[in-house]
């Protein structure tokens, strides 16, 4: 397993920001979706976040839910997407699972952190899972040695972003905007002081996400955090492509724009 | 209505400092939402210990909203069943159910801290119509979310959230239902929390919901009680709600929870049958896990992918549970069983022929509840929360039972009893 760390360590040797690229599991289907996160690590995406498809996803805007919909309605299992895990791990890229947190609860939080340990994930992201409720969770992640990145967000008081930085491992997902994933036009001004904020109480890096889908939002973002978090820009990517072939394409072609962009920031 | 957040018996009533019921509650949520959720919880603490506060939500109700409402002696029912029931009569509220004494609490919060816009889910609409109702009442902005499909099958009540100056966003991803309707209502939250509060339709969700909400609706049980004994000198045997979300139920219980000889029924919805997959009974069929922000019962599938519910019944076609319901459940003060469609619309029919009350059919659950009840009980007193009237149920009923046309024909009878309370196993 390649720790996040090591991707961290070695971005930051290099004097940049990292990409972090999400798709979800099962989308188009589970050969798809492997195959569409290995395209976007030999294009340049530095940790690779799985996302776990769930039928309510709170935090998502149309584009993923979109995504994850079908991806359940092709019949997507919990272990489809550890499978999944294992496949992108085997790059050598660091591999998260984003996931709500009932599929979580109902496979056994110890099994999923074994599991996911075997499969050579790095850790989890836990958007509707915070570090109040997360004390089964912070254990199983302990004792396999397992990433644990919660979100904070502009809302965050100064006491809850110690609070939830110091439970972190890995990095910190700072959600750059009040709202829910998508591809917006402008980068947010709330990201830069949130990142600022963040820093201030935690020595983990940290990572910007919610709406960055081009190189020049990318070179923004990455001008103040030490990674750009990309989600819903890749999505669209393979749903607006005419097929797969051209899907894994524009996939490339993406991935080739933002990692620019967190070299220019 | 308590003057304050009742912690003085976590066992019972609860919750504790963090939301839970026991193992149920408590607050998974997006971090976007934590300070939103705090700023409301204290907000809501501080407004119960001002006697301000309280005594216009009082005054509210009382002169707005039509409360207390009616405890009425069903002797006509009580005849047919054996029993002696008696019918909280929430249907007869503005608007027509237990709703408006949520609403009007939770507008009254939003009011107090200065917000200005309310967002709400709907499944029939109820909800919907009574935070509409309550925004135009106290000048507030409020847009509600309503799954596609029940803004088709609940048309009348759309029209009556517009005509009250509402935004109804018909929400089409998922299921298209409730379920979805509040996942949407939580993404427009996290974006707009500045000035918007969501006003949550039902004892279910994070904490300070299944809380608050039920204080706001507790005046049921609180006025039950106090007219029950005054009606017929002693406590009831038995009460009997649905539970759909569980707040009318939850609104109910809260008084007799500490009554050892009280025995505590909820009724969910049963569908077509616990034994097919077209059913909302999710405490009885049900496995814990997380929905909507709390630890509770959930119809989810082996992988924890929420499960579409059924019921006849909108309100009550919710594939989670309040927390407080779960550990009541857990714990054994309360009991929850299935009513099927059919046991429902059977109780629908004979409370409209043998008293003249048409109920909403997620009550026709508790009424169909409260029959089979009387079977095992005969002579007993069961108070039943009547928590809506049916008047939106009429397309629903018209399907069901061939109305609407005169015909030579004549018109269906109501099912006998024992019917009934085969229907409900």
């Amino acid at each position: 397993m390649t720790s996040t760390a090591d991707a961290f360590a070695r971005t930051r040797e290099e004097g940049r920001a990292a990409l972090v690229g999400y798709l979800p599991a099962g989308f188009p289907d589970v050969a798809g979706s492997i195959e569409a996160m290995r395209t976007m690590v030999d294009s340049g995406c530095d940790v690779i976040e799985v996302g776990l498809p769930y039928s309510d996803p709170v935090m998502d805007g149309p584009t993923i839910q979109a995504a994850a919909q079908r991806a359940l309605e092709g019949g997507i299992r919990t272990r489809d997407v550890l499978r999944t895990v294992e496949a992108v791990a085997a790059t050598g890229t660091p591999t998260v699972v984003m996931t709500y947190w009932n599929p979580v609860e109902r496979y056994g939080v110890e099994r999923f952190a074994a599991d996911l340990a075997g499969a050579g994930g790095a850790g989890l992201i836990t958007p509707d899972l915070t570090p109040d409720s997360g004390e089964e969770w912070i254990a199983a992640a302990d004792s396999h040695d397992l990433d644990k990145i919660f979100l904070v967000a502009p809302s965050s008081t100064d006491e809850r972003l110690r609070y939830t930085a110091d439970a972190c491992r890995g990095f910190v997902y700072a959600t750059a905007v009040m709202g829910v994933t998508g591809a917006r036009t402008s980068t947010s001004d709330l990201a830069g002081p949130l990142v600022a904020r963040t820093r201030a109480v935690t020595d983990l890096p940290v990572g910007v996400g919610l709406g960055v889908s081009s190189g020049e939002q990318a070179a923004e973002v990455a001008a103040f955090a030490d990674a750009v978090i990309v989600g819903s820009a890749f999505v669209r990517a393979l749903l607006d492509a005419e097929d797969r072939s051209a899907g894994l394409k524009a996939l490339a072609v993406l991935t080739e724009d933002l990692a620019s962009g967190v070299r220019r920031g | 209505m308590s003057t304050t957040p009742t912690l003085d018996e976590p066992d019972v009533n609860g919750p504790d400092e963090r939301g839970r019921f026991g193992d149920f509650g408590g607050r998974f949520m997006p971090e976007a939402l934590m300070a939103a959720l705090d700023e409301l919880t204290a907000a809501w603490h501080e407004a119960m210990a001002d006697e301000a506060f309280t005594a216009e939500f009082q005054r509210m109700l009382r002169e707005y909203a039509g409360v207390p409402s009616l405890l009425y002696d069903a002797t006509k029912l009580s005849e047919r069943a054996g029993a002696r029931i008696l019918l909280k009569r929430e249907d007869l509220n503005h608007t027509g159910a237990h709703k408006i004494r949520n609403v009007l609490g939770q507008a009254l919060l939003t009011k107090r801290m200065g917000k200005t816009r309310m967002i709400a889910e709907t499944g029939a609409g109820q909800h919907g119509v009574a935070t509409a109702t309550a925004a135009a009442y106290l000048g507030l902005d409020c847009t509600v979310y309503m799954g596609e499909l029940d803004t088709e099958r609940q048309a009348l009540n759309v029209a009556r959230m517009q005509l009250l100056g509402a935004e109804v966003i018909p929400v089409s991803s998922g299921s298209r239902t409730l379920k979805d309707a509040i996942n949407e209502a939580i993404r427009d939250w996290v974006a707009s929390v500045d000035r918007t509060a969501y006003c949550f339709g039902t004892a279910a969700g994070p904490h300070p919901f299944p809380a608050m909400v039920r204080d706001f609706c507790r005046g049921i049980g609180d006025e039950a009680r106090a007219q029950c004994l005054e009606l017929t000198g002693a406590l009831p045997d038995s009460v009997v709600a649905c539970v759909g979300g569980g707040s009318n139920a939850i609104g109910l219980f809260t008084a007799f929870l500490q009554d050892e000889s009280v025995d505590v029924f909820g009724f969910e919805a049963g569908g077509d049958g616990v034994d097919t997959e077209r059913h909302a009974a999710t405490i009885w069929a049900g496995e814990v896990g997380v929905l909507h922000g709390a630890r509770t019962y959930v119809l989810q599938d082996e992988d924890g992918q929420t499960v579409e519910s059924h019921s006849i019944s909108a309100g009550l076609d919710y594939p989670g549970v309040g927390p407080q319901h779960a550990h009541l459940a857990h714990i054994g003060r309360a009991t929850y069983r299935p009513v099927t469609d059919t046991a429902a619309m059977d109780a629908m029919a004979l409370l409209a022929r043998t008293e003249g009350i048409i109920p909403a059919i997620e009550s026709a659950h508790a009424v169909a509840g409260a029959m089979e009840l009387a079977r095992e009980r005969p002579g007993s007193t069961i108070l039943v929360n009547l928590s809506g009237r049916g008047d939106k149920d009429m397309g629903t009923a018209i399907e069901w039972f061939g109305l609407g046309q005169a015909s030579s024909d004549g018109t269906p009878e109501p099912a006998t009893e024992e019917q009934i309370a085969e229907g409900a196993k």
